[in-house]
């Protein structure tokens, strides 16, 4: 209808549209991809925020531990290969979501969920282990910052796993319909977007502390 | 002893002494408040209001409902800011050699706080946001924004911060540490009070409130168009409004970030912006300006679009080098975020790192000036008429461009050595945001209000108020920017030097005359109501306005169009007028709208309450009100009925409603 009415004559043309445009509704499908695409880029200006200062951060020990001291990269490595893993089955579940089949779409969320839980139960091992040497995050600048860089990280991959519970009830109740797709698809890039983070987290924070 | 470790552990370090009733200026404003708000609640109470407010207006979704609850919001908390600069005029007025004042510095440093976290957070953003909330969607020919129930929690949200620090006024204490809570007086070591935890938890309330509003509103401007409204073809208004938001969606996690480091700081004792253990103060004043300069384009742009409307409306010409808006806005949306140094070239980042964000900020200027010079072509040659909303175009001509440029005076690093901290500096920036998102306010609210409410208002009362506010201005500023200049300090409440001091009396008059344009404008409001059949607008068009939103009613229907338009010009309506366009009266289908919820209200009280509690250390009370909002939040999720049809017969009533002239 709009094509029409673009293309009417020019001494006579339409100023409305007679039938209901119903796609006009951004929150009906690609407004909410757009819109939340834009809520997960100002999350990832809060991460540049917390990369920058921990970049200016990084060496002030103030005689507390150095990177080297207490990274330990074996424990960070298999913690990357958990979450690397969760953003492959996730895009299973994507696939299985897209192919509408309900089962096997919940069955690669749950394992999703695992590798997740996998992952924030070593960081929170880590972070034990760090606090029981002494290098609390009270410790100096560089722990403060390294602590709150990582633990945010990790937060919001603890927020994604809430999302999966609740995303793998919906599911179970109303099945793959519109609007549990589109959130899947949210959920999605979240969880992709988390991953980003990490490989930043993992080259600027363990990599490159632990040759400094 | 007991006792007492119960007490800690349920109301924290909330105790009798909190509550400020040894001081009667506080006890006297308590008193005030406490009678009318019990006159309020009452009135509401005896005429059975509590129902309507609830369904009508609290749960609204209705984008035009949000925009005006923003605009009342702004206003109440106008006063309040407001009262606090006349608190610091008389004060400086009085306080020379002998005399003290009234004012002891413990009080008076949380005064100019509060004034001027209250006067940005809570006055002007939510009064920009407002009018952008009203008019963009109807501009763009929309029927709601993106998403309209986050656009309800988006204004809860900013309520519960605005309470927050109101109060702070009467329990416990606000900040002393300037309005962006600096570090190192906000550390814990220095402040323990509650005064900034107050000011933190306040802010990121409303902070996340204006950052999901800002989404919302860039995803239906770039979604929600109505059919052939290309992007070049969109009114300057919504331009200024889509820049403004994509610019606060890159600044404000910023300040979010930084202010959550400072709640680690002083919740946790991280060592972020500590003195001591390789913490960095000035790490805090980076993050705070580089969310605090682009604020100020954040809310001087949609005024840009403000009298660029305006200007265009009132001298019955197209607005002059559209396109040449539209750069100029982008330009200095991008600018913005390269200049934040410049509020602290004493830091001493070395003279190459000075020059460039001097230079980069004395560029904004060009950009800035060019649209000046669009609106002066614009009037040249107009048939202007001088209604009170292009008095206020012109009164911020004349009063902006003097702000402007002794913010490129100021932008000289070398200059900025002698003026740093200076009350010149602080002449400047209000006389920027008065001169410019200040009167653009007020131009835009006597613009649209009779959109937004079917009559005009007062304008004897709304030119009082005009007059008020520009001579009250120049009398108030022009002393501060002469003390300024030979080298009085800000945030001083007492003076030595004897000859300063008609200079202050001079400033404190000013601010009295002030008074008497913000009286002005509320009677403005007052007299319009009570004279509401005389200033009636049944047309939709009161003014000869160009573009969509005139051309549906005043106030326009809850789906704003009973047929979405479609656009050929950049001047849309004014294009329909032109070649004869007639309203359809029949034909008319049901239309597809969002359906109210409490969800926001609900989730914004308990981050309220969460916020008292972190802010008094009640951990139990905190817990108890995060697991709330989440259970709230995820509880929503599970709503999948957010919509309903309007019935094409009820559509059919409320245009037949309409005059018939209007829209011919």
């Amino acid at each position: 209808m709009s094509t029409h009415a673009l293309s009417a004559d020019e001494t006579n043309p339409t100023f409305y549209l007679v039938e209901e445009d119903d796609h006009d509704h951004a929150a009906g499908g690609g407004g909410t991809m757009l819109g939340f695409w834009i809520y997960l880029m100002s999350d990832a200006l809060i991460f540049a925020t917390l990369f920058a200062t921990y970049g200016v951060l990084s060496t002030s020990y103030a005689g507390g531990p150095a990177p080297r001291q207490i990274f330990e990269l074996p424990l960070v490595a298999i913690n990357t290969a958990m979450l690397l893993l969760s953003s492959i089955t996730y895009g299973m579940a994507m696939i299985e979501m897209e192919a509408n089949r309900v089962r096997a779409t919940q069955l690669w969320l749950a394992i999703t969920g695992l590798f997740g839980l996998a992952f924030v139960g070593i960081e929170l091992h880590e972070f034990a282990g760090l606090i029981a040497e002494g290098a609390t995050p009270q410790r100096s600048a560089f722990l403060s910052g390294f602590f709150t860089l990582v633990g945010t990280h990790g937060l919001h991959v603890t927020v994604g796993l809430v999302w999966i519970v609740v995303m793998l009830v919906q599911v179970a109740q109303r099945g793959l319909i519109v609007e549990n797709k589109r959130r899947l698809m949210c959920l999605g890039m979240f969880w992709h977007l988390l991953d980003v983070v990490w490989i930043g987290v993992f080259t600027f924070v363990y990599l490159l502390g632990v040759l400094r | 002893m007991f006792d007492q470790t119960l007490s800690k552990a349920i109301f924290g370090r909330l105790s009798f002494e909190s509550f400020p009733i040894h001081e009667p200026i506080l006890a006297i404003t308590f008193v005030v408040v406490v009678l009318l708000g019990a006159g309020i609640v009452g009135a509401v109470t005896k005429y059975r209001l509590w129902g309507w407010l609830w369904r009508d207006w609290f749960t609204s979704v209705d984008h035009k409902k949000i925009g005006i609850m923003y605009m009342i919001l702004g206003i109440i908390m106008l006063l309040r800011g407001f009262a606090d600069a006349l608190m610091m005029r008389l004060q400086q007025a009085i306080a020379f050699g002998g005399s003290e004042g009234y004012l002891p510095p413990h009080h008076y440093d949380q005064v100019f706080t509060a004034h001027g976290t209250i006067m940005i957070f809570f006055v002007a953003i939510p009064l920009v946001v407002g009018l952008i909330n009203y008019v963009m969607p109807l501009q763009i020919g929309a029927r709601d924004v993106a998403f309209p129930y986050l656009n309800n929690l988006s204004f809860w949200l900013t309520v519960s911060g605005a309470l927050l620090v109101m109060v702070s006024l009467f329990v416990g204490e606000f900040s002393r540490a300037g309005w962006l809570n600096y570090v190192p007086v906000a550390n814990l070591q220095n402040s323990p009070d509650t005064g900034p935890d107050y000011y933190l938890w306040a802010l990121q309330i409303a902070g996340v409130g204006t950052t999901l509003s800002a989404i919302n509103m860039v995803t239906t401007i770039i979604k929600m168009r109505a059919p052939g409204m290309t992007m070049m073809k969109m009114p300057v208004f919504c331009w200024t409004a889509l820049c403004s938001n994509v610019l606060a969606i890159a600044i404000f996690p910023v300040l979010t970030g930084a202010f959550a480091l400072l709640m680690l700081d002083r919740y946790v004792g991280t060592n972020f912006f500590t003195n001591d253990l390789g913490g960095n103060p000035m790490m805090y004043w980076n993050l705070v300006w580089i969310w605090g300069h682009p604020e100020v384009y954040v809310l001087v742009l949609p005024v840009f679009g403000i009298y660029s409307e305006i200007t265009a409306t009132f001298s019955g010409k197209p607005l002059f080098g559209y396109s040449s808006m539209v750069y100029a806005t982008v330009v200095i949306t991008i600018l913005s975020y390269l200049v934040w140094l410049h509020h602290f070239f004493t830091m001493g980042s070395g003279a190459s790192v000075n020059s460039f964000f001097g230079i980069a900020t004395m560029v904004i200027s060009i950009p800035t000036g060019a649209k000046i010079f669009n609106w002066l072509f614009t009037m040249y040659r107009g048939q202007i008429r001088f209604e009170l909303p292009m008095m206020w175009v012109v009164a911020f001509m004349l009063t902006f461009v003097v702000g402007g440029m002794t913010g490129v005076l100021l932008a000289v690093p070398a200059a900025d050595f002698v003026l740093h901290n200076s009350l010149f500096l602080v002449a400047h920036f209000h006389n920027v945001i008065i001169g410019g998102v200040v009167f653009g306010l007020f131009a835009g609210m006597t613009y649209w209000f009779p959109k937004a409410f079917g009559f005009k208002l007062d304008p004897w009362w709304g030119k009082v108020g005009f007059w008020g506010w520009v001579i009250g201005y120049w009398v108030a500023w022009t002393p501060i920017y002469v003390v300024g200049l030979m080298g009085t300090t800000r945030r001083i409440n007492h003076f030595e030097d004897p000859t300063l001091q008609p200079w202050f009396v001079i400033a404190l008059i000013g601010a009295v005359i002030i008074l008497v344009g913000i009286l002005g404008f509320v009677m403005s409001i007052v007299m319009g109501i009570v004279r509401r059949e005389a200033l009636a607008d049944t047309t939709g068009d009161p003014w000869g306005g160009r573009t969509l939103e005139w051309s549906t009613s005043s106030p326009p229907p809850a789906y704003n169009f009973a047929f979405t338009p479609v656009v050929h010009a950049l001047d849309a309506y004014y294009d329909m007028k032109d070649r004869g366009y007639e309203r359809p009266a029949e034909g008319f289908r049901p239309i597809h709208m969002p359906r109210n919820t409490g969800a926001g209200v609900i989730l914004s009280a308990l981050a309220l309450v969460l916020g008292f509690a972190m802010v008094w250390y009640m951990w139990w009370l905190a817990a108890l009100s995060f697991v709330g909002m989440l259970v709230v939040a995820i509880g929503h999720t599970f709503n999948y009925d957010r919509d309903y049809f309007i019935a094409p017969e009820e559509v059919s009533r409320t245009e037949g409603a309409r005059p018939a002239a209007a829209g011919a």
